[in-house]
């Protein structure tokens, strides 16, 4: 299982509290942790990443393992602590104002 | 019993007011999507428990909450608004071709016979249907691909479409209104779309009376009437009286034509309300006093209403979308301001109460009467 922490709003939206953990099926990417995300809330679809170019929305960023990961491919493999659920996958709004 | 509810949108939420027809003691209940803007909210008038919000983010996009109990549990719905076919552009600040973009959703307009259809007025402006209860939302892309489309312009607040009016009398006419594009009609359920801006000056565009790209920031019609609006233009207060062929200025003896809202008695066609705001580059009312004008004879004599309204130190303004009546026996009017205020008048504007005092900036007040 992998851990997911979500910005307090996402939190609230899909109606969860502290971290969340979704299964992936094959190598575990950004795109493939968003895509298990999506599934099992739809409520979060189009709230990360845009519908239909699903590239990550402006003011989102994905941290992990003390890396800023936001601008890595959305298919490279993520560090191997995020993969055996030691280190979570941070998903958190942007610094940028009130 | 009859009631009203207020639903106010913040730019940290939205809050639903209710209260009996006295209108005088409310139960406010919010903050509800806390930390998100809340554009707009809207009920069904066919199913009244049938609420509508846009909730929006600039860091998580777009959200659209319905609700089925009057607001007090929601559901999150569709929020895929995807432009039909290649947009093309539109143009921007610098006057270069700039690509349409989806930004949010400004206005939900509820169908008038149906719960589960509703419109969505958008920036970059577009128009959306959903008839699946907002589940799935699909373009009316013949407003867009007006003629006219690659000329549009944003308003400083960006190139929004704002006002969506169904007309009761013909379930086939839709008014809307675009900044900086102006007002357009459609006689066939949006298959087709006109401008409707001639009799509009605007300075601030090379050909003043051009037949598109006019600052409308609202329209309003008292429903019996639906062939006469009532329009608050970026500078001017106008009306029409033939559906939008043409305009007439009515600002009279207004101290400024510059503002935002605009809204028609429930029960008198000919009694008019505006907040006039100081002017463009200074959106607050003028002379630190909050005012609301009311013209009884259809525009050009206005009556300024004071009472229970601040007076002196009052610097707030009021958004296009803030302003709402009731159709109780003696009309209530609502008006929210950039401070926080929600005020309420149970006497068509003589007299005036705030609701709430501290909310963050409102965006925008509709009212339902609960009959």
């Amino acid at each position: 299982m992998i851990r997911v922490i979500l910005p307090q709003n996402l939190r609230k939206l899909a109606q969860v509290e502290g971290e969340v953990k979704v299964d992936v099926v094959g190598q575990v990417t950004q795109r493939s942790i968003l895509d298990s995300l999506e599934a099992t809330y739809p409520m979060l679809r189009g709230t990360m990443r845009d519908h239909v170019t699903q590239q990550r929305r402006p003011l989102v960023r994905f941290f992990a393992c003390e890396q800023d990961l936001s601008h890595e491919p959305p298919d490279d493999p993520l560090p191997d602590a995020v993969v055996r659920g030691v280190e979570p996958f941070i998903i958190l709004g942007a610094m940028a104002g009130g | 019993m009859s009631g009203v509810r207020v639903l106010v949108g913040t730019r940290k939420g939205a809050f639903v007011m209710t209260s009996d027809e006295k209108r005088e003691r409310w139960d406010v209940s919010g903050p509800h999507f806390a930390g998100w803007e809340i554009y707009h909210l809207k009920g069904s008038p066919a199913e009244p428990n049938r609420l509508y919000a846009s909730q929006s983010s600039g860091w998580f996009g777009q959200v659209i909450q319905r609700s089925d109990d009057g607001g007090t549990t929601w559901e999150p719905v569709g929020n895929q608004f995807a432009y039909d076919g290649t947009p093309g552009t539109h143009l921007w600040y610098d006057g270069t071709p700039h690509p349409w973009e989806f930004a949010r959703v400004w206005h939900l307009e509820p169908s008038l016979a149906d719960p589960d259809t509703v419109y969505a007025g958008v920036e970059d402006a577009a128009l959306f249907r959903s008839t699946d209860g907002g589940q799935s939302w699909r373009e009316l892309p013949a407003l867009r691909e007006h003629d006219s489309g690659p000329s549009w312009q944003p308003g400083a607040g960006g190139m929004c479409l704002h006002t969506i009016i169904l007309d009761p009398s013909n379930p086939e006419r839709i008014f809307i209104a675009i900044s900086s594009a102006g007002a357009f009609r459609s006689d066939d359920s949006g298959v087709t779309w006109r401008p409707i801006n001639r009799g509009l000056t605007s300075k601030e565009i090379p050909n003043p009376t051009a037949e598109v790209g006019h600052c409308v920031h609202h329209v309003a019609m008292n429903p019996s009437r639906p062939n006469v609006l009532f329009m608050q233009k970026h500078w001017d207060v106008m009306r029409s009286d033939d559906a939008g062929e043409s305009w007439q200025e009515i600002s009279g003896n207004l101290p400024t034509d510059f503002g935002f809202a605009i809204d028609v008695h429930a029960h008198e066609p000919e009694t008019v309300y505006v907040v006039p705001v100081k002017s463009d580059s200074e959106h607050f009312v003028p002379d630190g006093k909050l005012r609301v004008y009311r013209s009884r004879t259809g525009g050009n004599e206005w009556e300024a209403l004071t009472k229970g309204l601040p007076q002196k130190d009052c610097y707030v303004n009021v958004l296009r979308d803030a302003m709402a009546v009731d159709s109780l026996d003696s009309c209530g009017i609502y008006f929210g301001t950039s401070g926080g205020q929600v005020y309420a008048s149970a006497d068509a504007g003589d007299s005036w109460a705030p609701i709430v005092r501290d909310l963050p900036p409102v965006l925008s007040v509709e009212v339902q009467t609960l009959k």
